[in-house]
C-alpha cells in the first residue's frame, strides 16, 4: 500500500500538522519505507484469531456515582496560553 | 569520609539509618555531582536547590524516628511524569512554559516514602526514540565511553537521562518509563539495573502519555536490590488509573534470595538474530550457566511471533499516540503558534508544526494513516490481531518454564548521530524488548558483561504477569555472578 504526496499531504491534515510544500516529498519516501517493512505483518495468518484490545485483565471497578473533585477552574487555567472570563481563549472560529 | 555518590541505595538507607552520614551530606555530595555532569545534559530542569532543603527535612524526619523507607535518598524524575510546580516537558517544545498543577502517581508515593529528586531528567522526545537524540533539549551524552576512546556514545533511550544519571553516580537511582523497552535498552548501555514491571503495576495516572497500552513506569538503578526497594514504593493499585492492578505490592526486596532451585528458565530460539554482537551470543549462553549454577534448569522455548514484534508496535504504538497527542492543539497549554491572521484551524496546525520534532510528527502521521478510514482493518486490526499471538506465544512458553532470558539489546551502545539518519535502523534496537511489552510482562535488564570495546552488556529477564519477584530473583543470580563492571571513568569532570 504506496503512500503518494496526496495521502502525505491527507494525512497531516488530519494530524493537524501543517506541512511546508518541501517537507512532503521526503516525508512520503520515509513513510513509504517504514510502511512498506511493516507490511510483513500481512503474510501472518490471522484467520480466527480475536484481536487483543487488554494486556492483562483487570476486574473493572466500580465507584459511586458522586462528584469527587472540582471547583479547581484557576488550576485548569493555569497554563493557558490565552484565558478570558475564567474561559481559554482562541482565535476568532467564524467569519 | 567515604565517596558517598559510590554507594548503593541500600548501603545509603543503611548509613542514613546509623546516623553514619546526614541527608543534607548525601544530597549535597550527590548535587555537587550532578553540577559537575552538566557537559552530559542530564538535566532539563534542576531542582537542585528544593532537593538541598528537602535533605534538611529529611534529616529532621530520621532524627524523630518518622521517616519514610526512601527519606534523604536522592534520586531523579524522568520528564514524563508530571511534577507540581515543576515545569513538566516530555524533551518537547510542544509544552512549552507547562508548570502541572497536579502529581502524577508515582512521583507522589517517591516523595512521600522521603526521596529527594533532584530534578527532571531529559529523555527522548514523548519517550519516542531509543537514543535519547530525539529531545528537544538536546541528546544526552553517556558517561560510557569505549575503550580508549573519547568518541561520545548515545545513553540509549528513551530513558536516556534516567540511565546516564544513575550510572554517572548522580542519583542512586531514577524513574523511568518503558512503552518497548526505554527502561531496559538505555539501563543496558549505561550497565546498570532497570526493570519495567506488569503493565498496571504502577499507575500511568499523571505520566505523560505516549501509547496507554504499552506505557509502563519503572525504575533504574546500580543494582537489582535498590530496583526492588524503589519499585515497591512506586507500584501500587490507583483508582484514577482506569487500566492500574488492584493487586496486593509484595515486599520484593525482603523477598530476593537468588536462589532458583525448582526454577525452569526458558531460552527462545528465535532471539537469535542476524546482526548480533558476537560476543553476546556467548554472553547470553554464559547467563543460562549462571542461572543453572544458581540451581534453574535451562529449557529451549519457542516464540514463534518474535520477528512480528517490532511491526506489529510500530503499528499499535503511534496509532495509540497520534490520538494521545491530539490534546496539544495549542488551547489549553504548552506552545500556541498563531499566524498573522490565521484562525483556529490554522493554530492547530501551526502549533502542531512547530512544536513537534520529526520522529513524533514521524510516529502521529504513521498512527493518523493506520486509523484512517479505508486502512484500520488492513493495518490496526491487523496488528491487534497478531499482538494476540505473540501474547499467546509467552502464555504458552510459560507453560514448560518459570522465566526467559534473553539478551536485552543486539549491541552495546553506539556513537551519537550514528543512526539518526535510519528509523528502521533506530527501531532494531527494541528487537528484545518490544514482543514482552506487547504482551505486558515484566522484564528486567541486569548488566552481565561487556562487548570487544568494553562497553555494558544486559541480559533480559522476563517473567509471567506480576511475578516481577522471580524476576529478581534471576537477576540477582546473574548479577552476583557477573563480573562487576567498573563505574565510568568521570571523564566529564
Amino acid at each position: 500500500m504506496a503512500v503518494d504526496e496526496t495521502m502525505v499531504v491527507r494525512v497531516a491534515k488530519l494530524a493537524r500538522i501543517r506541512l511546508a510544500d518541501a517537507e512532503v516529498a521526503p516525508l512520503a519516501h520515509e513513510l513509504n519505507r517504514i510502511l512498506g517493512w511493516i507490511d510483513q505483518l500481512q503474510a501472518v495468518d490471522t484467520e480466527g484469531v480475536a484481536p487483543l484490545d487488554m494486556v492483562i485483565p483487570v476486574r473493572r471497578a466500580w465507584r459511586d456515582d458522586a462528584v469527587t473533585d472540582g471547583n479547581i477552574q484557576t488550576d485548569i487555567l493555569a497554563n493557558a496560553p490565552a484565558a478570558a472570563h475564567g474561559f481559554f481563549a482562541v482565535p476568532k472560529v467564524i467569519e | 569520609m567515604t565517596d558517598l555518590t559510590a554507594l548503593s541505595l541500600a548501603e545509603m538507607q543503611a548509613g542514613l539509618r546509623v546516623r553514619a552520614f546526614s541527608a543534607a551530606e548525601l544530597v549535597g555530595a550527590h548535587v555537587a555531582a550532578a553540577e559537575a555532569a552538566r557537559p552530559l545534559n542530564l538535566f532539563i530542569t534542576e531542582g537542585f536547590g528544593a532537593a538541598l532543603d528537602a535533605a534538611h527535612a529529611a534529616d529532621a524526619a530520621l532524627a524523630a524516628g518518622s521517616a519514610g523507607p526512601l527519606a534523604g535518598i536522592p534520586i531523579a524524575i524522568k520528564d514524563l511524569f508530571a511534577t507540581r510546580g515543576v515545569r513538566t516537558t516530555a524533551a518537547s517544545r510542544i509544552l512549552d512554559g507547562f508548570t502541572p498543577t497536579y502529581e502524577s502517581t508515582v512521583t507522589a508515593r517517591l516523595r512521600d516514602a522521603g526521596a529527594i529528586s533532584l530534578g527532571k531528567l531529559n529523555l527522548d522526545e514523548f519517550a519516542m526514540g531509543s537514543s535519547n537524540e530525539t529531545s528537544a533539549f538536546g541528546p544526552v551524552v553517556s558517561p560510557v565511553r569505549a575503550a580508549g576512546s573519547a568518541d561520545p556514545l548515545v545513553p540509549g533511550g528513551s530513558s536516556g537521562g534516567s540511565s546516564a544519571a544513575v550510572a554517572a553516580r548522580v542519583v542512586a537511582a531514577a524513574t523511568g518509563t518503558d512503552t518497548g523497552g526505554s527502561i531496559r535498552q538505555p539501563a543496558a548501555f549505561c550497565g546498570v539495573a532497570g526493570i519495567k514491571p506488569t503493565y498496571g503495576r504502577c499507575s500511568r495516572w499523571g505520566i505523560i502519555a505516549f501509547a496507554s497500552s504499552l506505557d509502563q513506569a519503572g525504575v533504574l538503578a546500580r543494582s537489582v536490590t535498590d530496583c526492588a526497594l524503589m519499585l515497591e514504593v512506586m507500584a501500587g493499585f490507583d483508582p484514577k488509573d482506569s487500566t492500574s492492578l488492584d493487586a496486593p505490592v509484595p515486599a520484593w526486596s525482603a523477598s530476593l534470595s537468588g536462589d532458583l532451585r525448582g526454577r525452569r528458565i526458558g531460552i527462545p530460539r528465535e532471539y537469535r538474530v542476524e546482526g548480533m554482537d558476537p560476543g553476546l551470543d556467548a554472553l547470553w549462553q554464559q547467563g543460562a550457566d549462571w542461572l543453572r549454577d544458581a540451581g534453574a534448569e535451562i529449557v529451549e522455548v519457542s516464540l514463534p511471533h518474535t520477528a512480528q514484534a517490532l511491526p506489529t508496535y510500530y503499528i499499535v504504538a503511534p496509532a495509540e499516540a497520534s490520538s494521545n497527542l491530539a490534546r496539544y492543539d495549542g488551547v489549553r497549554f504548552g506552545l500556541r503558534v498563531v499566524p498573522e491572521g490565521g484562525a483556529l484551524a490554522d493554530m492547530y496546525e501551526a502549533t502542531r508544526a512547530a512544536g513537534f520534532g520529526p520522529e513524533v510528527r514521524r510516529r502521529i502521521m504513521i498512527g493518523t494513516y493506520v486509523l484512517s478510514a479505508g486502512y484500520y482493518d488492513a493495518y490496526y486490526l491487523k496488528a491487534q490481531k497478531v499482538r494476540a499471538l505473540i501474547a499467546r506465544d509467552f502464555a504458552d512458553a510459560f507453560a514448560s518454564c518459570d522465566l526467559l532470558l534473553t539478551p536485552t539489546a543486539p549491541t552495546g551502545a553506539f556513537p551519537l548521530g550514528a543512526r539518526t539518519a535510519d528509523p528502521i535502523a533506530m527501531y532494531l534496537n527494541d528487537i528484545f524488548t518490544v514482543p514482552s511489552s506487547l504482551a505486558g510482562l515484566p522484564a528486567m535488564s541486569v548488566p552481565a558483561g561487556t562487548d570487544s570495546a568494553g562497553l555494558p552488556l544486559g541480559l533480559q529477564l522476563i517473567g509471567r504477569p506480576l511475578d516481577e519477584a522471580s524476576v529478581f530473583d534471576a537477576a540477582l543470580a546473574i548479577e552476583r555472578r557477573a563480573p562487576a563492571i567498573p563505574p565510568p571513568q568521570p571523564w566529564w569532570r
